[in-house]
């Protein structure tokens, strides 16, 4: 057994795992966070993507132990902290990006780490970006409706900030 | 309907949850449960001589270890076949536990219970199972003819034969039309293996209350209630004493339909023999070695038609691999011997389907259910007319269409509710015409000689289909409104993903004239709802959006009726508005309905201001007569149920647009455009995301998903590394068109949408590639390298 030390969602995580203990299985099973889900446990379907300092990561394929002393954030720590859907979720409501809601967390992650680095990805750069998660109920076409509507809201909401010439608010 | 909630695309209510992690899943539950891993059998075809877990027995965190000799007497039977059918001459059904044969690799042999998935794994690897192979029986045409058998005592692997002959008005059969036709045409389709394959998997999830002597299962099922019964009766428990829930389910497309599977009973038994909550959470391979495929058919087709593509006769036989077991009875080569004949009324028609057993997994429906085998088989004919004839391939369709004014029409056959194949509505000319305008069908050829021009190669595809939804034989709807106002409504069938808990909100909030905040919907709890069938035949929606809109009608009366004697009114000049109930034209005469449910129970306990109105001091009723009257019960509330004559027939046509390269035989799809009829819209947002997906599964059949078995019954892509599911790179955009023709069998006018999107996926893209290449596509799913060898052949 390895104890680890997580930053989940903000938070400081303990927990002891044995070495092959998965990531997936350490944030749903030993951390209670099931909002990170598990479509084929080989790397392929994205279910499972959470952010590693930022980055987006199969948590399938990947050993707890190994992420040992890293910032991690699942869909459970997408919201603000008084609970406001981030752009990237609302925008799935709003376009009716997700049907039974289980590739979902894996494309909001996935999403949301390709927004900050691209605020306004063209219609291509989407489809890249979205290319390694699978889902089977939307065809896509209104997840892709909604990576250009978070691009929007998030780009509103950054106008909205300077306007108000106030400083925004940092989500954490 | 008094707010216009209905036809609306209205935001998902279960988007929230859903969107932030909250959803709960099967395997979402039950931290700290026992978890279960199966020994399943690596071999297609093998008789088990002996299994050995000495080894096993000392990993630390084992908790029991079980095979077939341990299960008691109802669990040591084969499961149940669910659908019975006099064709059927020979089903077979699988034991939960391999008894001495296995059929397919997959089939589960051992069972085993740890402290967690990965001990119990960490057992399974140390347990010896000693198999005697067999020579398995692969490939349904193999099988047809193999003198090896899958089950020693089915004569030629045939599960199941039936012919169904509909002769012509003037009453000759199909053979004699087709012999004496000016001209004919005769020809062989195939269709490969496909699977559901929902992102999550199977799960199953139980409690026992030893103190209660109760069970509470959770199941990734679309059918509770009949889990629910089937664990009772299994497990010899009084059917009160079992509840099962399938709570957020990741998708469903037909596979969990089956029931009980193995682990639906077994993870209940182990709970109960354990005392102590166990959980199993299938994995990737084993959702594809031991859950259940669908499609693969081969189909040989005889048709006769006249100049002008009217066919007089079609003929056709199909050979249908069931897999090794046929839980679902033969409702797949049902489906598409009776949905093959689409729009179209036709001269005379036979068919006939052998269901044939072989060493792979089982085949039961798949979103679709046979129908895009059929579809495919008929579009192929439409278009092979077309070519022969010269004629433009949507003429010779229309030509053979049923007419608007022919409905209800009465194709002659018994569909797969065991009731007459009658369509009850639609406008198949007038889908066509909307179908060839969206896709610009007329100014296609000029596009196309101007691609040719520049050296590429694009086809233009067209496929239709009807879809018979909403089958029988009932769903029911409970809606009950409580003293502080709020709708509280419920149906017995499950959800998978289709937003249900929305449109059944948009439905009741319409019917009662209430806010839909104020409405929740539960679905698949057989604790508020125990009377039900399941989702699968686009039939959710049809069924217990109709059972709903009863019960609220019903509760809507009873509003109306205590209403009208608290306003001294007639129940005939009021209406509800906003969850009060007002005397229409006088304002300031109205009740909120809270009020109403207070009302609607004469209480002796109050609990708050609002209840206090209702108790026996408070003056409110009348002294002649008992507070709850002959023939009422106290509560506002009303349960209700549906039950249609027959299923109503749903409608589409789908057109594509696809690009060979002229060199890799790389094939893309340009365009994709629907048009669909599925009568009133309840939220049109959904039934577009409904046929997106549809579409998607559809193009992922036509172009991508196969299951490869080998000569051994090794199903070699079983991972989605090599079983090759679309992403968003794949899909094209798709163009909707909806037309609207209202089921006259429904009191919502509503037909079914969950299956329509995929059902003509692989005919439309055949057809289009065919187009493109000027080759025949008659065979599907089809690979760049199929098509450049075909290519190659064509070219000689
Ligand atoms: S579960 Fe990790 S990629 Fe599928
Ligand atoms: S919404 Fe069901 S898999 Fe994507």
């Amino acid at each position: 057994m390895h104890e680890i030390t997580l930053t989940v969602n903000g938070m400081i995580r303990q927990v002891e795992v044995p070495g092959r203990r998965l990531l997936s299985d350490c944030l749903r099973h030993d951390l209670g966070l099931t909002g990170t889900h598990v479509g084929c446990e080989h790397g392929v379907c994205g279910c499972c993507t959470v952010l590693l300092d930022g980055e987006p990561v199969r948590s399938c394929l990947t050993f707890a132990v190994t992420v040992d002393g890293h910032d991690i954030t699942t869909v459970e720590g997408l919201a603000a902290r008084d609970g406001t859907m981030s752009p990237v979720q609302r925008a799935f409501g709003e376009c009716h990006g997700l049907q039974c809601g289980f590739c979902t967390p894996g494309f909001l992650c996935t999403v949301t780490a390709l927004l900050r680095e691209n605020p306004a990805p063209t219609e291509q750069e989407v489809l890249e970006g979205i290319s390694g998660n699978l889902c089977r109920c939307t065809g896509y076409q209104n997840i892709i409706k909604s990576v250009h509507r978070a691009a929007e809201i998030m780009a509103e909401e950054r106008r909205a900030d300077a306007d108000s010439e106030q400083p925004g608010e940092e989500i954490v | 309907m008094s707010t216009k909630l209905f036809g609306e695309p209205v935001q998902r209510r279960e988007d929230p949850r859903l969107l932030t992690g909250q959803g709960r899943y099967v395997d979402d539950l039950g931290a700290g449960a026992l978890e279960v891993a199966f020994v399943r059998s690596p071999h297609a075809h093998a008789r088990i001589r002996d299994i050995d877990v000495s080894d096993a027995l000392d990993v630390e965190g084992l908790v029991a270890i079980y095979t077939w000799e341990d299960l008691p007497t109802l669990l040591a039977q084969p499961l149940p076949l669910l659908i019975p059918h006099p064709a059927l001459t020979h089903g077979r059904t699988a034991y939960p536990l391999a008894r001495d044969v296995v059929r397919h690799v997959g089939e589960p042999v051992v069972m085993v219970v740890a402290r967690d998935r990965y001990l119990a794994e960490d057992v399974c690897a140390l347990i010896q199972v000693d198999y005697e192979l067999l020579k398995p029986v692969v490939g349904v045409e193999e099988a047809a003819q193999s003198a090896q058998l899958v089950h020693e005592d089915v004569p030629d692997n045939v599960g199941a034969h039936l012919i169904q002959e509909v002769p012509s008005a003037d009453g000759l059969d199909a053979r004699e039309l087709i012999e004496t036709a000016p001209h004919t045409l005769t020809f062989r389709l195939d269709i490969e293996r496909s699977a559901s394959m929902p992102l999550e998997g199977r799960g199953v999830y139980a409690r026992w209350d030893a103190d209660d002597r109760s069970l509470r299962v959770y199941s990734s099922t679309q059918t509770s209630t009949s889990v629910r019964m089937a664990i009772a009766a299994k497990l010899g428990l009084p059917l009160p004493k079992v509840e099962v829930i399938a709570p957020d389910v990741g998708g469903g497309f037909g596979v969990k339909i089956v029931h009980p599977w193995p682990e639906e009973v077994l993870v209940p038994w182990a709970a109960m023999l354990l005392g102590h909550e166990v959980k199993w959470t299938e994995d990737r391979r084993e959702h594809f070695v031991s859950s259940a495929h669908e499609r693969a058919q081969v189909q040989f087709v005889r048709v006769g038609f006249d100049d002008d593509g009217r066919v007089l006769g079609l003929d056709v036989n199909i050979l249908h691999d069931h897999g090794a077991y046929t839980p679902y009875g033969i409702i797949v080569p049902i489906i598409t011997s009776t949905q093959l004949l689409g729009p179209y009324k036709i001269g005379a028609y036979r068919v006939e389907f052998s269901s044939i057993y072989t060493n792979t997994v089982q085949v039961t429906p798949y979103r679709g259910a046979g129908r895009p085998q059929g579809v495919f088989c008929m579009e192929r004919t439409m278009d092979h007319i077309a070519e022969y004839l010269g004629a433009d391939r949507t003429a010779v369709r229309e030509i053979n269409f049923i007419q608007p004014d022919e409905f209800p029409y009465d194709q002659g056959l018994i569909f797969q509710d065991g009731r007459p194949l009658i369509y009850d509505s639609g406008d198949y000319p007038e889908s066509l015409r909307l179908l060839k305008e969206l896709i610009g069908w007329d100014g296609f050829p000029a596009l196309k000689a101007q691609a040719a021009a520049e050296g590429r190669r694009i086809g233009l595809g067209i496929g239709c289909y009807v879809e018979g939804t909403g089958v029988g034989p009932y769903e029911g709807g409970h809606v009950q409104i409580t003293s502080d106002g709020r709708v509280h409504v419920s149906t017995g069938l499950t959800s998978q993903g289709q937003g249900h808990e929305t449109v059944f909100a948009q439905i009741a909030a319409a019917e009662l004239g209430v806010p839909m905040e104020r409405v929740s919907v539960v679905t698949g709890d057989t604790r508020r709802f125990g009377y039900a069938v399941g989702t699968f035949a686009s039939r959710a929606a049809v069924m217990s959006g109709n059972a709903i809109a009863l019960a609220c009608r019903k509760v809507r009366e009873k509003a109306l009726r205590i209403a009208a004697e608290a306003l001294e009114a007639d129940p005939r000049d009021l209406e509800i508005i906003d969850g009060e109930v007002r005397v229409v034209g006088s304002p300031g005469a109205s009740i909120p309905l809270a009020t109403v449910a207070v009302l609607s129970n004469p209480l002796r306990y109050a609990f708050d201001s609002e209840t206090a109105r209702a108790t026996q001091f408070a003056g409110a009723s009348s002294f002649d007569r008992p507070p709850v009257e002959a023939g009422e019960e106290p509560g506002l509330e009303g349960r209700d149920y549906y039950s249609p004559i027959r299923s109503t027939f749903a409608s589409g046509m789908h057109a594509a647009i696809v690009e060979t390269d002229s060199l890799t035989a790389e094939i893309r799809i340009l365009r994709y455009a629907v048009v669909h009829d599925c009568g009133n819209l309840i939220n049109p947002m959904i039934v577009e995301g409904q046929i997106h997906g549809g579409v998607a599964q559809g193009v992922g059949g036509a172009l991508y998903e196969r299951m490869v078995y080998d000569d051994h019954g090794q199903l070699l892509n079983a991972s989605f590394m090599d079983f090759l599911m679309p992403y968003a790179t794949e899909i094209p955009s798709i163009e909707t068109a909806h037309l609207e023709t209202p089921s006259p069998l429904n009191p919502l006018g509503i037909k079914g949408a969950g299956e329509a999107g995929v059902i003509p996926g692989s005919a439309v893209i055949a057809s289009a590639i065919e187009d493109a290449e000027g080759i025949r596509i008659d065979k599907m799913p089809i690979s760049p390298s199929e098509l450049f060898d075909l290519r190659r052949a064509a070219t000689g």
